[in-house]
């Protein structure tokens, strides 16, 4: 095994002599991250700060500093490919280290957005990232010409050896890293970046840089954080959402092993807190509560389904695209189609449940949290223990899956600092059971779908219409980016423009609408966002219109998409992969769809079977994708098979549904999710064009679901139009 | 007061006879790459080994362990990350995010113990664990990898 051991300060060691420090330096009034401080004194030499992005040691480690989160989806090692591609050092000798959010408000954001959502990590950072490393690089070798007295046109380099022709001098960036920090930084403009067909580190299959302490238990997740003296908490919130905490009975628990005390946290929530979390948790389960449940308290899923299906019909709708008059040719049209789809509310189900542990002193407060959005983690923080945000850190630990779930809204973290505040000095770790986390969760919004389309006598299409109708992301998290009522977040993929969700079809008469319907469940964005429901309704309803039509499903497509050479390329790439039009074994059935999302380009070609008792088997399943610049195949691959697995986990097993105004669901036995033996065999096909940067950790999730409905609906000649699948009889 | 042998070596913990082995292992012996994921033995990122039988340490109470039992989690299954599982893991690059590999790691650890030369139907029976990150492709192929490189150890 290599002995790399990736990421920086996060070893177990070097991770506790780091918070012990931290604890140290917060009674001297000190304040002493631990990354890179850690890892300094374990390698016992101070790399010399080259720029934001590159700092390099005397032995020739080059540490990569890491502003975005990593939660498996391998930014951290493709960002770090991007730097070292520019620089020009040794990819065997790169590690990386990540910036805290206190470092980043403390330099004015030095380091740009740490926000990690919406497929950003590597799209939005890649160009300045890039240029860090080409500025380190120049700094460098003229560090190095600058001591041999040359000038610095003869100097070159190769993985971090510099060399200089005419003398045969040599030397390396470790040894130059001093006098090059002390250089000024060349003129960002004028760097020239290298063209991605000249790549030799960025663009190629390389092994992840975390992978060895993943393998052996040493890496420490935000959940496994122990401090000195550190006690632990476990929480209830109000089962119906909007509830409130009315009272708890303390004295059922006095005295019980290790109990430190009951914590009213928030309105609506109560916490206990104990020397180890199996007790606080276990004496949380005793301690009788009384709830406030709210005006919520009544709802049920089929109220719910019958307000989104008011939405559907209802006069009052925004029109996101309205091109020709879809609804006169529709109704002239010789035949008809139309269909209502649905699609429920989704947990995310992370594998590390929420957690967070927080120490607050009265001038300082730190936390360590698995956070998409250290920024959003430190400003919560700041909030709930009211200290200063420059008196506040968060020490960023990689997460046991994100998907969207610890972003923007970092309610855990603000509970845990609400709690420790009430424990001045002590640190006290937050974890939510996974009972908690199913049934307090910012879910994919739930929605339906009215589709209608017109054919003429000779099956061409001659209008189509998209309702939408269902709760909004948007309207729970971010009203003010709902301007004049037009959200048109809710209809992503479904757009006109071209760029993030470009819809790949041009119809003659087209109207997409949406109507807002909001319930009292929280949601948020869950990977994919909302590409995942608008996929399966418009490439679901593709295929219904085919068959209408009587065309074959990438035939009927193909028609609509001259004007969208991009969509249309991916499309063909995974139908010629998988074999469109080939014989496939007896049984055995196929399904297309292509879908936009991230600004990146998908399609897929799923093949399953149904038995005569109506069970499912999906056997392969190809994936296409043109994310512009693909940074690392290998793992650009294991995003797309993830995307399959979770795509399938909401396809197959997938809903939350609500009783009494509470999520029905609890844990894994009841919101299931695929396990190995449900995969298909993934094959990803990769075709980037080279002239843009795209997302890949999301894009390819909305075209899993119709491929397979699709597939299904080929196999058994009838569509499925809700989901998830364990709900329907395909025979 | 239990006893156990966790990693070959035997620890006295002081903690209710009904507190779950996994809640042991990690507050109380200190290891914490046992993950927590449901408490429910259903998605398996707390699994590890008892008497070399791969077990969901959530729902295991440390009351019904006996002192002779031997525990081995993610930490002892090898020295340096050597066993064939971890290497075919290294090799095939299979974590994503990592929560859930520990778990992995000992059920596939225990699959290849049973079934030196496991089918994809055998792979299929017995790696059951959740990982929401979707690293099963790779979960498979590293499988038949440790296989091999067990095989090709037993040869030399």
């Amino acid at each position: 095994m290599k002995k790399r051991s990736g990421t920086t300060g996060l070893s177990r060691r070097q991770f506790i002599v780091g918070s012990a420090a931290a604890g140290g330096g917060l009674a001297l009034g000190l304040h002493v991250p631990f990354g890179l401080a850690a890892e300094a004194r374990a390698a016992g030499e101070a790399p010399a700060e080259v720029n934001l992005w590159v700092a390099i040691r005397p032995d020739d480690t080059v540490l990569v500093r890491i502003a975005r989160a990593e939660m498996g989806q391998g930014t951290l090692t493709g960002l770090a490919q991007l730097v070292a591609e520019e620089l020009e050092c040794d990819w065997d000798k790169v590690v990386t280290d990540p910036i805290t959010p206190g470092r980043n408000l403390a330099a004015k954001r030095a380091w740009g957005e740490m926000g990690t959502g919406g497929s950003r990590g590597i799209r939005t950072s890649q160009d300045y990232v890039r240029q860090g490393g080409a500025a380190a690089r120049i700094m460098l070798l003229q560090a190095a010409a600058d001591q041999w007295k040359v000038p610095v046109r003869e100097v070159s380099v190769d993985k971090g050896v510099i060399s200089h022709a005419g003398s045969g001098r040599r030397s390396t960036y470790g040894k130059v890293a001093a006098a090059a920090s002390k250089l000024a930084p060349p003129d960002m403009k004028s760097i020239k970046l290298k063209d991605a067909r000249e790549w030799k580190v960025a663009g190629q299959p390389l092994k992840r840089l975390d992978t060895a302490p993943k393998l052996d238990g040493s890496k420490v997740y935000s959940i496994d954080v122990r401090l000195p003296g550190m006690l632990n908490a476990a929480i209830k919130q109000c089962p119906v959402f909007g509830g409130k905490l009315v009272s708890y009975d303390a004295s059922k628990i006095a005295g019980r092993r290790g109990v430190k005390g009951v914590v009213k946290v928030g309105d609506g929530s109560v916490a206990v807190v104990a020397d180890t979390w199996w007790r606080a948790k276990t004496a949380l389960d005793a301690l009788p509560i009384v709830w406030d449940e709210g005006p919520g308290a009544n709802v049920t899923s089929a109220q719910i389904a019958e307000h989104l299906k008011a939405g559907l019909e209802a006069p009052n709708a925004f029109a996101l695209r309205n091109e020709g008059d879809a609804r006169s040719a529709i109704e002239g049209a010789a035949k008809k189609v139309e269909a209502v789809y649905s699609t429920p509310f989704l947990a995310h189900a992370t594998m590390e449940p929420m957690n967070c542990t927080a120490r607050v002193t009265k001038d300082r407060a730190e936390a360590w949290v698995p956070t998409q959005n250290a920024e959003a983690s430190l400003a919560a923080l700041s909030e709930e223990s009211g200290i200063a945000l420059a008196q506040c850190e968060i020490n960023r630990t990689d997460l046991g899956c994100g998907f969207g779930r610890r972003g923007g809204n970092q309610d855990y973290t603000r509970q845990a600092a609400a709690i420790a505040k009430q424990f001045p000095g002590t640190a006290v770790k937050l974890i939510w059971s996974r009972e908690e986390d199913i049934q307090h969760d910012f879910y994919r919004p739930i929605s339906q779908c009215k589709l209608t389309a017109g054919l003429d006598r000779d099956g061409n299409l001659t209008g189509m219409s998209i309702r939408v109708s269902g709760q909004s992301i948007n309207a729970f998290v971010n009203p003010a980016a709902i301007a004049n009522g037009k959200d048109k977040r809710q209809l992503q993929g479904l757009w006109a423009e071209p760029g993030d969700a470009q819809l790949g079809y041009a119809f003659p008469n087209f109207l997409v609408e949406y109507a807002m319907r909001n319930t009292h469940v929280p949601v948020g964005p869950w990977r994919g966002v909302n590409t995942n429901q608008n996929g399966v309704y418009m490439e679901c309803f593709m295929d219904e219109v085919a068959k209408a039509a009587g065309k074959d499903p990438l035939e009927f497509r193909r028609q609509f998409m001259a004007n969208h050479p991009k969509h249309l390329a991916v499309l063909e790439a995974a139908a010629e992969k998988a074999g469109w039009g080939t014989p496939l074994p007896a049984g055995r059935f196929r399904g297309i769809a292509q879908f936009m999302g991230y600004y990146s380009y998908s399609a897929a070609v799923a093949e399953v079977s149904v038995s005569p008792t109506g069970e499912l088997k999906v056997h392969r399943m190809v994936l296409a994708l043109n994310c512009g610049h693909a940074v690392n195949p290998h793992m650009i691959a294991a995003q797309v098979e993830g995307s399959v697995a979770l795509g399938l986990s909401a396809t197959l097993y997938g809903e939350n549904t609500v009783d009494k105004g509470r999520i029905v669901q609890s844990n894994f036995h009841d919101y299931r999710s695929v396990r190995l033996a449900d995969m298909p065999q993934i094959e990803t096909v990769l075709v980037p064009t080279l002239d843009f940067w795209g997302g890949v950790g999301e894009p390819t999730i909305c075209v899993v679901a119709p491929s397979v409905l699709n597939a299904i609906h080929a196999a058994t000649g009838k569509p499925v139009r809700s989901l998830p699948l364990k709900n329907a009889k395909l025979v | 007061m239990a006893k156990l042998n966790v990693n070959g070596k035997v620890r006295e913990v002081d903690v209710e006879a009904d507190t779950p082995l996994l809640w042991v292992l990690r507050e109380q012996i200190g290891l914490t790459g046992t993950k927590y994921g449901c408490g429910v033995a259903q998605c398996g990122s707390c699994s590890v080994h008892v008497n070399g039988e791969v077990r969901r340490s959530c729902s295991i109470p440390v009351g019904s362990l006996e002192a002779g039992d031997r525990i081995v989690t993610i930490e002892g299954l090898a020295p340096k990350a050597t066993h064939a599982v971890q290497r075919a893991w290294a090799e095939v690059d299979v974590p994503q995010c990592g929560y859930c590999q520990s778990g992995q790691i000992m059920a596939a650890a225990a699959l290849i113990a049973a079934n030196p030369d496991p089918s994809d139907a055998d792979i299929d029976a017995a790696m059951t664990n959740i990982c929401r990150c979707g690293t099963y492709q790779r979960i498979r192929t590293a499988v038949h990898r440790a296989a091999q490189i067990n095989k090709s150890k037993a040869k030399a």
